[in-house]
């Protein structure tokens, strides 16, 4: 209790330093102050103009995660985040909530060019028209606000909707009423609750009954504030028979200090449906001596609601300083199936839990679950993940297969598989493989004149091949690159 | 073509080569021979600038200049060949991925245009063929799974592709039927050049009926002890190396 009442202390200490400053009814500011307090969380719920239901959501959330500890249970070590010391809400310096491309800040666009957004997408946000059949719809969020929603409209006549999650508290309450917090409950974990609080904004999608989405639906996000703690919050509905596909990609610049992301994705598929959600996450992972970087504490988690629905989660990680991550699945509907496909790259002193959690409830589920990890220089690259089958999952099957690469004799990977059946019919088959690269294997590849980064590429590439397949195409070429790209440096 | 001079090489601090001398005139087709442990393998390795080895006295030049410093990629698309006694698998990677990216790194390092697509398959195809490589191996991850004899035909496709100016054969004939032997050799032979110096390192003269040398090398104790012709090699097979053992003790 000690502890708590300090942070009480230190919360209402804030509060009285805040209000001299007057920041409450400062509405127009860019940023919030430091720190974390009621005041705070009342004033992102006003400046996203958000219902009394939403704010009381979050103060509930809010006065929820003061009673609660960070979690110490994963294999990570970190210098205690002092929660006062970050920013909870700031926007870009553009003016928000442009009607148009041409409104856009061009730094902002300047910037999707240097995230590598590829070309054909750079297109759609620069408004050019028919670059490509297979289109893809771009909610860019720049710190906290979404900046362009592209092809909403069109999204909108096959009946999808699209767009911040901010907007879709106001215009469609009934339906985030319903969803919010379905998945990943308000008192989930000391993150997902921070996050419950003080979301700033995110991605929210929802499609309607019998309809396959007619394009992917992309999100960029990048940190790009000083000490800005970001709290995205997804969520994504797809109702009987509905199919999405939906990517994630992630950058941020160099910088010195650490920050802190606390996301929240919440999946929900009823029946018939399925969600397929890809993320490459490349967060700056800190310099050479493990100084800076991205801590990276998300909380996803899809349930598979309905009959015969499907989730499946794809991830390159190759950022953050720190990983803490799990997407998984709840496999509630009968003959649900849910998937798993990880490549995890820790490079320098990168540190990486996660893993997966596929909880069996209905009859007849399947999961699958391949994991790759790849761990260099000194970094920890630990698979974490769990298999349950409840006592009514009859028929409830697993495949799982976790393989290890380490490069040099400083890096460490550890599987952590956790494994429960409460019904004698679950099938769980558990696979795992550590190897290294060989110094034999690499002097190999030099002596047929490739050097050692296109050596451990090339290694690398066919270590994770089985997950690249899992990734769209798109996607595929750029996270092969970025693999290579987080392993410079690895070997010689 | 390669001209190795006084060459004294140690892994852990222990010498290995006490002063190798060696000269393969381009064209030439050499072969050494001797006793195990007599630092064959070890030569093989400092030839093509294996990393752990260090070189302490001596010379390698190759086409007249000292490649002791150069890196192992470096020498490998200056034209050093080494066929692997133990060829290594890369799960994931297809042999013909693999083959690409050897082709196009070594031709990168030269200042050459990468190979077209439709290039590179017609090389393929015509060097498979010759070697009874399959499309099927082509496009297997590369050695994963492979027989010995096919690991040792993968080796002698990735030299005809690669085209080196001087080959090192390290044991190639190790873990062959005489069927895999004959192909083996066929191949090697076919890659026969004027060109091209080939160093053929063999503990059997029974290579040596397919792959007829010009000269026979006996190593012992890291050194050249003895060199001659072909019939060495038959006199080799038939008194074996009790001669030299006294020199590798």
């Amino acid at each position: 209790m000690p502890a708590i009442q300090e942070t009480v202390d230190q919360v209402s200490q804030i509060d009285v330093d805040q209000y001299k400053y007057g920041f409450v009814t400062d509405i127009e500011s860019d940023r919030a102050p430091k720190g974390l307090s009621e005041d705070i969380v009342r004033f992102i719920s006003a400046k996203k103009n958000e219902p009394d239901w939403m704010l009381e959501w979050r103060l509930d959330a809010y006065r929820r995660w003061l009673t609660m500890t960070e979690p110490t249970w994963s294999r990570v070590h970190y210098p205690k985040i002092d929660f006062e010391d970050l920013y909870y809400y700031s926007a870009p310096k553009s003016t928000p909530g442009p009607k148009s491309l041409d409104e856009v800040d061009p730094e902002l666009l300047a910037m999707y060019e240097k995230l590598g957004i590829p070309l054909r997408e750079r297109e759609i946000l620069a408004g050019v028209e028919g670059a490509s059949d297979r289109r893809v719809a771009v909610d860019a969020v720049f710190d906290s606000v979404s900046v362009v929603t592209t092809f909403k409209e069109e999204l909108k006549k096959a009946g999808v909707i699209f767009c911040a999650i901010s907007e879709a508290i106001r215009e469609y309450p009934e339906i985030v009423k319903k969803y919010l917090g379905s998945v990943v409950p308000v008192t989930d974990n000391f993150y997902a609750t921070l996050n419950s609080a003080v979301f700033s904004d995110g991605s929210f999608v929802y499609i309607p009954e019998g309809v396959r989405c007619p394009m992917e639906l992309s999100t960029y996000f990048r940190i790009n504030e000083r000490n800005t703690g970001q709290f995205e919050r997804t969520l994504i509905i797809a109702e009987k028979g509905a199919y999405v596909s939906y990517l994630e990609g992630c950058t941020a610049p160099m910088r010195d200090e650490n920050q802190l992301h606390a996301a929240v994705v919440e999946l929900v598929a009823l029946e018939d449906a399925e969600i397929k959600y890809s993320t490459v996450q490349n967060w700056y992972p800190g310099d050479k001596d493990g100084k800076g970087g991205i801590y990276n504490f998300v909380t996803k988690r899809g349930d598979c609601r309905g009959d015969r629905s499907k989730i499946s989660w794809t991830q390159v990680e190759t950022g953050s300083a720190i990983t803490w991550k799990y997407p998984s699945c709840i496999l509630r509907g009968d003959d649900s199936q849910g998937e798993f496909y990880s490549i995890a790259v820790s490079n320098g002193y990168q540190q990486v839990d996660s893993g997966t959690k596929m909880i069996h409830l209905g009859k007849n589920t399947k999961s699958r679950i391949i994991s790759k990890g790849i761990a260099a220089g000194r970094s920890d690259n630990t698979y974490r993940g769990l298999v349950s089958a409840h006592r009514k999952a009859s028929g409830a099957r697993n495949f799982t297969n976790c393989d290890s690469l380490l490069i040099g004799d400083k890096c460490g990977a550890h599987t952590v598989p956790y494994i429960e059946s409460k019904n004698a019919s679950a099938v769980f088959e558990h696979e795992a493989t550590t190897s290294k690269i060989a110094d034999d294997q690499l002097f190999y590849c030099l002596q047929r004149g490739l050097s050692s980064e296109e050596a451990v590429a090339l290694i690398v590439n066919g270590f994770v091949k089985d997950v690249i397949q899992q990734l769209p195409m798109e996607f595929a070429v750029e996270a092969q690159k970025l693999i290579s790209i987080s392993l410079e440096g690895s070997v010689g | 073509m390669l001209e190795i001079k006084n060459l004294h090489a140690s892994i852990d601090g222990k010498e290995i080569l006490r002063g190798v001398d060696l000269i393969v005139p381009t064209g030439e087709v050499h072969a050494i021979m001797g006793p195990n442990g007599s630092g064959k393998s070890t030569l093989s390795y400092v030839l093509s600038g294996r990393d752990g080895y260090d070189v302490t006295d001596g010379e390698i030049l190759f086409d007249g200049k000292d490649i002791v410093e150069m890196p192992a990629e470096e020498r490998a698309s200056a034209g050093v060949f080494l066929a692997f006694q133990y060829p290594l698998e890369i799960p994931g990677v297809a042999t013909m991925t693999f083959l690409k990216a050897a082709m196009n790194a070594q031709r990168k390092a030269r200042g050459e245009a990468e190979l077209t697509t439709p290039d590179f398959m017609r090389r393929v195809k015509t060097a498979a063929e010759k070697l009874n490589v399959t499309q099927e191996m082509l496009r297997r991850p590369l050695n994963v799974g492979f027989s010995g004899g096919e690991k040792k035909r993968n080796e002698i496709l990735q030299m005809a592709l690669l085209e080196p100016k001087l080959a090192v054969l390290d044991e190639t004939d190790s873990g062959l039927d005489i069927d895999a032997l004959r192909v083996v050799s066929e191949g090697v032979n076919a890659l026969r050049d004027p060109g091209r110096s080939m160093l053929v390192i063999t503990h059997y003269q029974r290579l040596l009926d397919h792959i007829v040398p010009d000269k026979v090398h006996v190593m012992s104790a890291g050194r050249i002890v003895r060199t001659g012709g072909p019939e060495l090699a038959l006199e080799l097979e038939a008194k074996g190396y009790a001669d030299y053992a006294g020199e590798a003790a």
